[in-house]
């Protein structure tokens, strides 16, 4: 696979390491009195959809940047390739 | 006399001649040939013996598709088995013998399998696993794996080089025939990068094995124009010899060259195969058409051969099989083999061609309406007999016989992503449906247009579509366009044993006994029988069996569906997967800048992730490694010891979030953690679990250095940026890993400190008072070198570790031992290490096992419920802290030389032995030289509050019980005395 960084240009899938489901990045607020269910959804209950999946690569041969990829996973098509970082930022992550 | 079946003309040397031997026999051939077309050359028609029955079978194809012409080549530790005699290109010296008989080829004592067939048929694995278990393992397993072999292995390792390679292009052109070549043409010309690959030694495709014209020269001259113009465009990449073997994903191929297996002997470091990654805008699939045969009975005795091998051998090698052929075909094709080996010379015992309207010739004669119904010869053809449509039988007295039943397109890398074949009526075959992989268009045969002029037609406009190219076409040459139309016969009514999959032995009967038996899918069908399973993958039998399914089940062949191809096209050698990764070489090797200090000193070293470590360093006389290791332990204990440990991952956190940074990756809190001073920290996955620990310094407000363990240096790093971007992007903190960096040297021991005190330049007050346990800082040494001391200890020694830059790591291990000299200072390796961390009760990676959480290891009261931290919420899960779960203790034995195991098992004193009555397990196991006694450390069910009882530690795989007493992990100076000296 060929991932089109958005800093980089396209690089080889080889480049990356996968960690999985994007939604990784919500995770959940420590203090919130249902925090322990909610951590336990955030960590065991993801989609598996066959389709398009926002998925976690990270550039370890590379540039160290994580990114969100929007993957179809029947096809491995690659629709979007986004910094993790600014994908965090909006959806309302900060420190 | 040799090569009595020479022809005149082709396109071999004779001008040069090599020799070569198969099974012992000195024979001679050409430049040019094949080994396939050299034994042929030589009359050689019995290649091998089949894979079940032990048949006497020969070449059926002239192609990479041959299912039986398989030998072994080369010999000795080059010796490569399984290879397909019509794809190995001839040179002087070759050797090659025959496969899968005993004693000789022309004498198999296995051939009795051929009068048992009724009990070795479809299924028969299956059926055999009836049998009790305890005679299948011991007597029949054994029995038919050696009759049911193919080649065998030399038993040594291949000793030339593989390796590995990367090219880019605009387009990749996947076969060199008139599709590919008129393709490469267009794109060539209109300056594209463009990748020709052919897994011929030469271009050409079926060009090469045809008598007809294209524009006025002959068809083997045309390619051969074309590949000469092809070579002077240096946007052209030509590969022969290579082959595509698998579409990937996004327009990646692979691709197998095998730049030396044509040689005598490699040239010196030069690979014999290479294994391509090629990434491409756009693919052209020109693979071209495999002809398919017909079954009959008795229909793989040597020299019944696809008619189209044939005319290859006559036209492109100048070989027949035999001096007299005859043909069975359904279709006009197999009409073209008997007129060109007619006007070779060659006798055409006649033409049987199963149409009642075939055409005739005035050159031999054609049965019209009838077919083959059996054949003879022992070890091979001598005639066949002939059913004719007034029912009358006919015998031909041939030594070959050419089948044609049609062609097959060859869509196998279509199919890699998601394409599914669809059935063509007018051709009675599957051609390219579905999705086809991103980039990829399909041109020529392949693609079903089986007409010469259609195929260079279609490579020409499958090259300007692809590359979106706006000029006209170039001229085409004008070629033979005969209209196709297949009419299928798939196989002789009436047959019993006749041959579909040759190379596997599956016959017509068997793929009836599967549907009868209920094994109706094409996927059961292909496991049932193991149709398509053999080392062609069914490349000539697949449709066959296919077909034959369909009819016993009044289906339509779409109907009854296909089987897709995968990757690879052909079998490809494990050593090209590996390439140069073999052996040492199989992962990168780390050495610490004092590696080769480590190796003067005599030291032993393990591998440790990618690193090489210094285990123990033997002095003379020492004959066992526990003598290195319990000297080490002692003189360390005693005096001071320094041990390398640069091995352990080194980040550098900064910013004006670093500590903030910190409190969130790690279990226990950092902010106020003073300037100067170090601190343990454990670090949880996000589940609970222990996932690290190691030490944070903080150098300045604003700057931190974090160590991991060696073994997950990489892993916590990858977990701190995730961190970092994912879930605080607006931290003022950034990250960089140092490992590299600096060369670490822990150094150990009551002198520690007057000996760091003779390398630490004297401004740097480094007394107790100055530079107390965990206290840390920037210092130069050896007359101002910049370094960084820290104090602490894993040892559970009065105990510092020293960094200083990479490139001075070795000088400063020598310059510690030389200044150490009069306090007796030991280099320790990593044994002494453990022993003197399990002695301490330090948990490291074999209780950080990825199963332990920090109440199980003794530091639950190290998790801070005041601030948000990556664990902490799961890390409190009902059955994590449930009051009888596992704790850290030590374990002794009652009587000292008895050894701890890592690994057993803890069981109550009295009671069962079992998993119902498990009490825990040993994790760590030594030998302490400071309490000459084995000890050990474990997790037992709360252990904590169960020191002083005695247990059972059981390995009831090795009957091993000991009695042993829990204790406290801290088996050394449990109250931190010496560590604070």
């Amino acid at each position: 696979m060929i991932i089109n960084h958005p800093l980089l240009g396209p690089r080889d899938a080889s480049e990356f390491t996968y960690l999985g489901d994007a939604s990784l990045i919500d995770r959940p607020d420590w203090q919130d009195e249902n925090a322990a269910e909610a951590y336990y959804e955030y960590g065991y209950l993801r989609d598996n959809p066959a389709g398009e999946h926002q998925e976690l690569w990270y550039h370890e041969a590379g540039d160290r940047s994580w990114l969100v990829v929007t993957r179809n996973t029947l096809t491995h098509e690659i629709s979007k390739v986004e910094m993790a970082r600014d994908v965090a930022r909006a959806r309302g992550r900060s420190k | 006399m040799t090569q009595t079946n020479r022809l005149d003309g082709g396109q071999i040397d004779r001008n040069t001649s090599l020799s070569f031997r198969f099974d012992g026999r000195n024979l001679t051939a050409h430049s040019g040939d094949t080994l396939a077309s050299a034994l042929l050359a030589n009359d050689v028609r019995l290649i091998g013996r089949s894979f079940k029955y032990h048949r006497p079978r020969g070449l059926l194809t002239a192609g990479s598709e041959e299912p039986n012409g398989m030998v072994e080549l080369r010999t000795g530790a080059r010796k490569e088995p399984n290879t397909r005699a019509t794809t190995i290109e001839m040179f002087d010296g070759l050797e090659a013998y025959s496969q899968n008989r005993w004693p000789s080829l022309k004498f198999d004592a296995l051939a009795v399998n051929d009068m048992f067939s009724n009990f070795l048929s479809a299924g028969f694995y299956y059926k055999t696993f009836m049998w009790p278990a305890a005679f299948w393992e011991k007597l029949y397993e054994p029995i038919i794996r050696r009759a049911a072999g193919l080649g065998s292995l030399s038993m040594e390792a291949d000793p030339d080089e593989y390796d590995k390679g990367f090219r880019h292009c605009d387009l990749l052109i996947i076969g060199a025939g008139p599709a590919g070549l008129m393709a490469a043409l267009t794109a060539g010309r209109a300056g594209a990068d463009v990748i020709l690959a052919d897994e011929d030694f030469a271009l050409g495709g079926r060009l090469n094995s045809e008598t007809f014209t294209v524009g006025d020269h002959s068809a083997s001259d045309w390619a051969t124009q074309a590949v000469a113009e092809l070579s002077s465009m240096p946007n052209v990449c030509l590969m022969p010899r290579t082959t595509v073997i698998g579409a990937f994903d996004h327009g990646i191929y692979g691709a197998v060259e095998r730049t030396g297996d044509h040689l005598a002997t490699l040239p010196e470091g030069k690979p014999r195969q290479i294994l391509w990654r090629i990434y491409t805008q756009k693919a052209l699939l020109c693979a071209g058409a495999t002809e398919r045969p017909i079954a009959f009975e008795n229909n793989d005795r040597p020299g019944i051969m696809m008619a189209s091998a044939l005319r290859t051998y006559a036209n492109r090698f100048a070989v027949t099989a035999s001096q007299r052929v005859a043909i069975f075909t359904n279709n006009d094709d197999g009409h073209r083999t008997a007129a060109d080996l007619h006007a070779k010379g060659v006798r055409i015992a006649a033409v049987v061609d199963v149409r009642e309207d075939a055409p005739s010739s005035y050159d031999y004669e054609v049965l019209k309406g009838a077919q083959v119904t059996n054949t003879k010869g022992r070890h091979g053809l001598s005639f066949v007999e002939v059913s004719l449509p007034d029912g009358s039988t006919r015998t031909l007295d041939c030594g070959a016989l050419g089948v044609s039943g049609g062609w097959n397109p060859n869509v196998h890398l279509t199919c890699h992503q998601r394409g599914r074949p669809v059935w063509n009526e007018a051709l009675a075959a599957f051609v390219p449906g579905g999705e086809l992989p991103v980039g990829m268009s399909v041109a020529g045969a392949a693609n079903g247009i089986m007409s010469t002029y259609g195929a260079l037609q279609s490579g020409a406009e499958g090259a300007a579509k692809a590359l979106d190219l706006t000029d006209a076409l170039p001229d085409l040459p004008e070629a033979e366009d005969a209209p196709i139309a297949q009419t299928p016969f798939w196989y002789v009514q009436g047959c019993k044993r006749a041959w579909v999959d040759q190379q596997n032995d599956v016959t017509v009967k068997d793929v009836k006994l599967s549907y009868q038996e209920g094994f109706r899918s094409v996927e059961h069908l292909k496991r049932y029988t193991t149709l398509g399973m053999a080392t062609d993958q069914g490349k000539t039998s697949n449709i066959t069996g296919l077909a034959i399914m369909a009819e016993v089940a009044g289906k339509s062949i779409p109907e009854v569906g296909t089987t897709i191809f995968r990757p690879p096209y052909t079998p490809v050698p494990i050593a090209t997967f590996a390439g140069r990764m073999k052996g040492q070489e199989f992962h990168p090797t780390r050495l610490t800048p004092s590696h080769f200090w480590a190796k003067e000193r005599g030291a032993v070293f393990v591998e440790v992730g990618n690193w090489l470590r210094a285990q123990w360093f033997p002095q003379p006389g020492e004959t066992h490694w526990r003598e290195s290791v319990d000297r080490e332990v002692r003189q360390t204990r005693a005096s001071v010891g320094v041990c390398d440990c640069t091995t352990l991952g080194k980040i550098d956190v900064q910013g004006t979030d670093a500590a903030e940074f910190l409190n969130r990756i790690y279990a226990n809190g950092f902010a106020k953690l003073a300037v100067g001073k170090t601190r343990y920290g454990l670090m949880l996955r996000e589940d609970g679990m222990v996932m690290d620990d190691g030490t944070a310094a903080r150098l300045a407000e604003d700057h931190f250095v974090v160590t991991t363990t060696t073994a997950n240096a990489v892993s916590v790093y990858r977990h701190m940026e995730f961190v970092r971007q994912c879930l605080c992007p607006d931290m003022d903190v950034q990250l960089i890993s140092t490992t590299e960096g600096w060369a670490q040297y822990a150094v150990a021991g009551p002198n520690a400190r007057k000996l760091l005190q003779k390398i630490v330049d004297p401004e740097f007050d480094i007394s107790n008072e100055a530079f107390p346990f965990m206290a840390c800082g920037n210092v130069t040494v050896c007359g101002g070198l910049r370094a960084r001391l820290f104090r602490i200890s894993f040892s559970g020694e009065l105990a510092y570790e020293i960094a200083v830059p990479s490139r001075y790591g070795d000088a400063l291990m020598r310059r510690l031992m030389a200044e150490g000299e009069e306090f007796d200072v030991v280099p320790y390796g990593t044994e002494a290490l453990g022993v003197m961390r399990v002695e301490k009760g330090h948990a490291a990676g074999s209780e950080l096992n990825g199963t332990t959480t920090a109440l199980n290891l003794g530091l639950g009261k190290m998790v801070s419920k005041k601030k948000d931290s990556i664990g902490s919420i799961l890390s409190e899960r009902e059955a994590l802290v449930e009051p009888d779960g596992l704790r850290l203790v030590g374990i002794k034995p009652l009587e000292a030389e008895n050894k701890i195991t890592a690994g057993g098992h803890l069981m109550n004193a009295d009671g069962p032995v079992d998993a119902a009555h498990d009490q825990g397990y040993v994790t760590s196991a030594v030998y302490s030289p400071i309490l000459n006694s084995n000890i050990g450390l474990g997790l037992v069910k709360n252990g904590s509050e169960r020191l002083g009882e005695k247990m059972r530690l059981v390995s009831p795989l090795t009957n091993l019980t000991v009695e042993v007493e829990l204790v406290s992990a801290h088996f050394v100076d449990p109250e931190g005395e010496r560590l604070r000296a």
